[in-house]
């Protein structure tokens, strides 16, 4: 039976959240005016119509959740992004696959913010909540599905599959419910999947805060004051994109097999530019803080960090970037409403800003080269230039539509080669931000003139050229423009480590944020130049084949093909491709999949032979998403086995074809990165003609390219699967075949029942060979067998050191340690203003 | 002149910069016969093609070599003027390369007979409305 009350509880949810969050800016707008005598009670009704907003909104995340985790596939959204194989954890990244679904996660993170500012701020709350209320309306009127003269207003995620497609199905039972959903993308059942997107929308979401702090600023004439509430979120807001962009580099380097964590892919570019945005706008922030200049360019900078998460909404999710991306986003045709949200906020801001311009402070003295000022203001400089240079091409698939809806043509498209692209700029940038944050921390902790700097700068600078000379002759970085930034890195490090043994001297670890997060940074720099400009494919073909063009013999072919079994010289290795495997429900290695057989049950499967003391043959097994097959590649050195890897491909027809994803073995200076690129299909193999062969017991001959031992024949009293009966002959013949250093036994069953002939074969889909005892001549002592071949199993792989790529995840958390850090000294402050009735 | 009005002009300077290098750096979609003229003209600059594979009467893929290393192969490529083309990809054939709807490719021209493709973007068709696009690594 088809439940329609828990959808209908949703989208009801949908449209009270929407109209509370419209009830809400109204009241809160009221209260903001009202006189002294009413103010009690409209903040009153304020508070309490922002807490039935909180309320519906987090109704309709539980509905939705609801609805994929009972497996309710009557609706669209369950059935296209759950199935019944999906364990818990993976449910929930269903819940967020879907637009509609992210959507609700970012209303989601907006209501717990909002209470955050409720219950922190004073004065502050009318003119932030207004904001907040507007932003919410505006989110949620992209699910709220309705449609009013042909405009569709929102997408929503409680329609009815029969709603949702015009499936024949429905016509003759509208009542018809899919027993299974086409599933989860595979490339999502991660557990940084899980945790990714959540974090990603949270520092989406608290973007907000210090823009509505500027708004509400803007309006109630306090230019300056603003800039202390918001400086705590700001940093928070940093801190939690930066943790997401991370994270979602992280899983692309666990899950995605492009080869690396970052591949300036327009998607990672959309995010990646806010942040920085964001971190340019906390450092003008702080330099407001200390000496009352930078006002103006923080609100523009804050303005912009908004409105480019926005933007970065709206290119990804409106499908406008279509071809130029590698993210899959379906259209749900809300380019419109996306672009109507943009341009409002981006108005409101503009006309608000434009309107106090000339009443905002700004000091006309000119900051000299030895002041903090000047050195941030160049800081803040640098990231801005970095994220134009990077919105700037990703925007190319925005200038075509807009080109084309103006009746032109554009052809213009992304740069070929992107990371080719990106790099040349980036890098410099980045050199230039670990010089400058390395001068600047000077300059921020004491007065400095020109000896004062010289003094201060001479030994980290003379400690960090010994150290760069060391990791450039120990690690042979022998590019220049890699020298730089290891000099420039080091640089950053050293200099940020003095001042921060200094801080920790004198003061407390509340200042130690700056110098932290400093720190971080230049290890991020030199630990993303090793990772990648010193990335190197080890898995060059050296087959020696020759091919037909004399310009194919030129390329570098970057995959080595595994046949089964059969050794290959890799670098330093020697791998051998040993089989697939399947992941087990409470075994914590992998099983070969070849002692499986799956029954009808989803995730089930039959024990053949005994392994270890996990189960025994016969057993009935609980598999971990059947349709992952882990590759077993072992790793020799000196003929020793050294390690195995294992990765992963995923067969799943709903989701259209095979998608695989990478394992690594990971060292202290260096991480070996491999990938399955294409693998054999034994599922309906096309077997060549049949060969025969008469061999005696004790023979020894060749099957295909196998030597063959014919160990002779046993007469069996039973078969499995097989009922014998009186006057039965059963035969079986024992074959071991030699692949390589593997032996395997190939025991075909011959059976004669009142003159008829059964054969049982045997097929191993390792070697690719189906063997059936085809016939027995006793007069001559002779066995025929008859041999048929598809191809032998293989994997083709790819593998890629990725040296010091730890150095670049552990200063990405002492960045976010900075982070940290530097929200908790400036929330504290902003605490204690508060509290002393300031604000 | 004031230390502001230099920092100012270098800001623009390095803004022309990059305007300037994203457009001269930008690719462009182009067809089979305007990728070739482009080759002639000395243009080595990699280009966008879309198109699909191209398909029998039967509407089976054809022209799909793969290569015995299984290391690469080559396909044949119909752009949406209608003009074949062979194009080789250094890359094993990605998974469900066949089932795609249309493929953009992303090389030049290596002679007229082949197109080298550094990039492959297939969109492939899933059940009902969903769309999916996918990248075979670089």
């Amino acid at each position: 039976m088809i439940n329609t009350f828990i959808g209908n509880l949703g989208h009801m949810m949908t449209i009270v959240a929407f109209v509370s969050a419209l009830v809400t800016a109204f009241a809160y707008f009221q209260y903001f005016k009202a006189n002294e005598l009413e103010k009690a009670s409209w903040k009153r009704f304020s508070r309490v119509s922002f807490y039935i907003h909180a309320v519906s909104s987090i109704m309709i995340a539980f509905s939705l959740f609801e609805i994929i985790y009972n497996h309710r596939f009557e609706y669209f959204y369950a059935y296209s992004h759950s199935s019944m194989a999906l364990p818990v954890h993976y449910m929930i990244s269903s819940f967020w696959e879907g637009q509609e679904g992210a959507f609700i996660l970012w209303i989601f993170w907006n209501v717990i913010l909002g209470f955050f500012l409720i219950h922190t701020n004073k004065v502050w709350e009318a003119p932030v909540m207004i904001v907040f209320a507007l932003v919410q309306a505006f989110l949620v009127s992209m699910i709220l599905g309705v449609v009013i003269v042909d405009f569709k207003i929102g997408s929503s995620p409680f329609i009815l599959l029969r709603d949702a497609t015009q499936a024949p199905i429905f016509q003759m039972n509208p009542d018809f419910i899919p027993e299974d959903g086409t599933g989860l993308n595979p490339l999502l059942q991660n557990i940084w999947m899980v945790i990714h997107p959540p974090t990603l929308f949270l520092g989406y979401a608290s973007t907000l805060i210090p823009f509505a702090y500027l708004i509400g600023g803007l309006v109630t004439k306090k230019y300056s004051e603003w800039i202390r509430p918001a400086l705590p979120w700001a940093i928070f807001s940093a801190m939690i994109l930066g943790m997401g962009i991370l994270m979602g580099a992280y899983w692309a380097y666990v899950t995605l097999n492009f080869g690396g964590y970052w591949n300036w892919d327009p998607v990672e570019n959309a995010v990646y530019v806010p942040w920085l945005i964001m971190v340019a706008a906390i450092h003008t922030m702080i330099t407001f803080k200390k000496s009352a200049t930078a006002l103006k360019t923080s609100i523009v900078l804050v303005i912009l960090s908004f409105i480019l998460v926005l933007y970065a909404t709206f290119l990804t999710r409106s499908g406008i970037l279509g071809d130029a991306s590698v993210h899959s986003f379906t259209d749900l045709g809300l380019s419109g409403q996306l672009f109507i949200y943009l341009i409002f906020f981006t108005l409101v801001a503009i006309f608000l800003s434009a309107r106090a311009w000339k009443h905002i402070p700004s000091s006309e003295k000119e900051a000299s080269v030895y002041s903090r000022e000047f050195w941030i203001f160049i800081g803040a400089t640098t990231l801005g230039l970095m994220g134009f240079q990077v919105i700037l091409p990703t925007s190319i698939p925005a200038w075509n539509a807009m080109v084309e809806s103006f009746g032109g043509i554009s052809n213009m498209a992304p740069p070929a080669d992107q990371v080719e692209f990106y790099t040349k700029f980036q890098l410099w940038f980045g050199i230039a931000l670990a010089l400058l944050t390395a001068v600047g921390q000077f300059f921020w902790w004491q007065k400095m003139d020109k000896k004062a700097l010289k003094d201060a700068l001479l030994t980290p600078y003379i400690i960090s050229v010994v150290i760069s000379a060391l990791i450039i002759v120990l690690a042979k970085v022998y590019d220049w423009k890699y020298m730089i930034l290891v000099v420039a890195g080091t640089f950053t490090i050293v200099a940020n480590a003095v001042i921060l043994s200094r801080l920790m001297k004198k003061s407390t670890f509340k200042l130690a944020g700056g110098s932290l997060a400093h720190i971080g940074l230049g290890m991020m720099l030199v630990g993303i130049m090793f990772s990648s400009g010193y990335s190197e494919t080890i898995s060059i073909n050296m087959s020696g084949l020759t091919y037909s063009n004399s310009w194919e013999d030129e390329l570098n072919k970057e995959h080595v093909l595994l046949w089964i079994n059969k050794p290959l010289q890799m670098k330093d290795y020697t791998v051998i491709y040993r089989g697939r495997q399947k992941k087990v429900v409470g075994i914590p290695e992998f099983v070969p999949a070849k002692i499986l057989e799956s029954t009808d049950q989803v995730n089930e499967a039959i024990a053949l032979e005994d392994y270890k003391d996990y189960f025994k043959k016969g057993d009935k097994v609980n598999i971990v998403l059947e349709e992952n097959d882990y590759f077993k590649i072992d790793y020799y050195q000196n003929e020793v086995m050294k390690f195995s890897l294992s990765p992963m491909s995923q067969f799943n027809a709903g989701m259209g074809g095979l998608i695989s994803s990478p394992d690594s073995k990971i060292f202290i200076d260096k991480d070996l990165y491999t990938y399955v690129a294409a693998m054999n299909d034994y599922e309906d193999p096309e077997w060549k003609e049949d060969q025969f062969y008469e061999v005696s017991p004790g023979e020894q001959f060749h099957i295909a390219d196998y030597v063959t031992y014919f160990d002779g024949a046993e007469v069996l009293r039973e078969i499995d699967d097989y009922v014998l009966q009186e006057g039965d002959v059963a035969v079986k013949a024992k074959l071991r075949i030699l692949d390589y250093d593997v032996e395997k036994k190939i025991e075909p069953t011959f059976i004669i029942r009142n003159n008829q002939v059964g054969k049982l074969h045997v097929v191993d889909n390792e070697l690719g060979i189906k063997v059936t005892l085809d016939n027995i001549l006793p007069e001559q002592n002779k066995f025929v067998f008859k041999v048929n071949q598809y191809q032998k199993d293989y994997v083709v792989m790819k593998a890629i050191v990725k040296p010091y790529i730890n150095v670049l995840w552990i200063g990405s958390l002492i960045m976010l340690v900075g982070f940290t850090v530097a929200i908790y000294r400036r929330f504290d402050e902003f605490k204690k203003m508060r509290d002393k009735g300031l604000e | 002149m004031k230390k502001g009005h230099i920092i100012g002009i270098g800001i623009i300077a390095i803004a022309i910069v990059i305007i300037m290098t994203s457009i001269g750096d930008a690719s462009s979609y182009e067809t089979f016969d305007t990728a070739w003229e482009m080759k002639e003209d000395g243009q080595d600059k990699a280009i966008h093609v879309v198109g699909q594979l191209k398909k029998d009467t039967a509407g089976e893929v054809t022209g799909l070599n793969v290569r015995e290393d299984k290391t690469s192969f080559t396909f044949v490529l119909v752009d949406n003027d209608g003009t074949e083309q062979e194009v080789f990809y250094n890359e094993p054939v990605p998974a469900d390369f066949t089932r795609s709807e249309s493929v953009v490719v992303i090389g030049s021209y290596k002679n007229k007979d082949i197109f080298i493709a550094d990039k492959i973007l297939m969109k492939c068709p899933s059940k009902y409305q969903e769309t999916e696009v996918q990248a075979a690594g670089m």
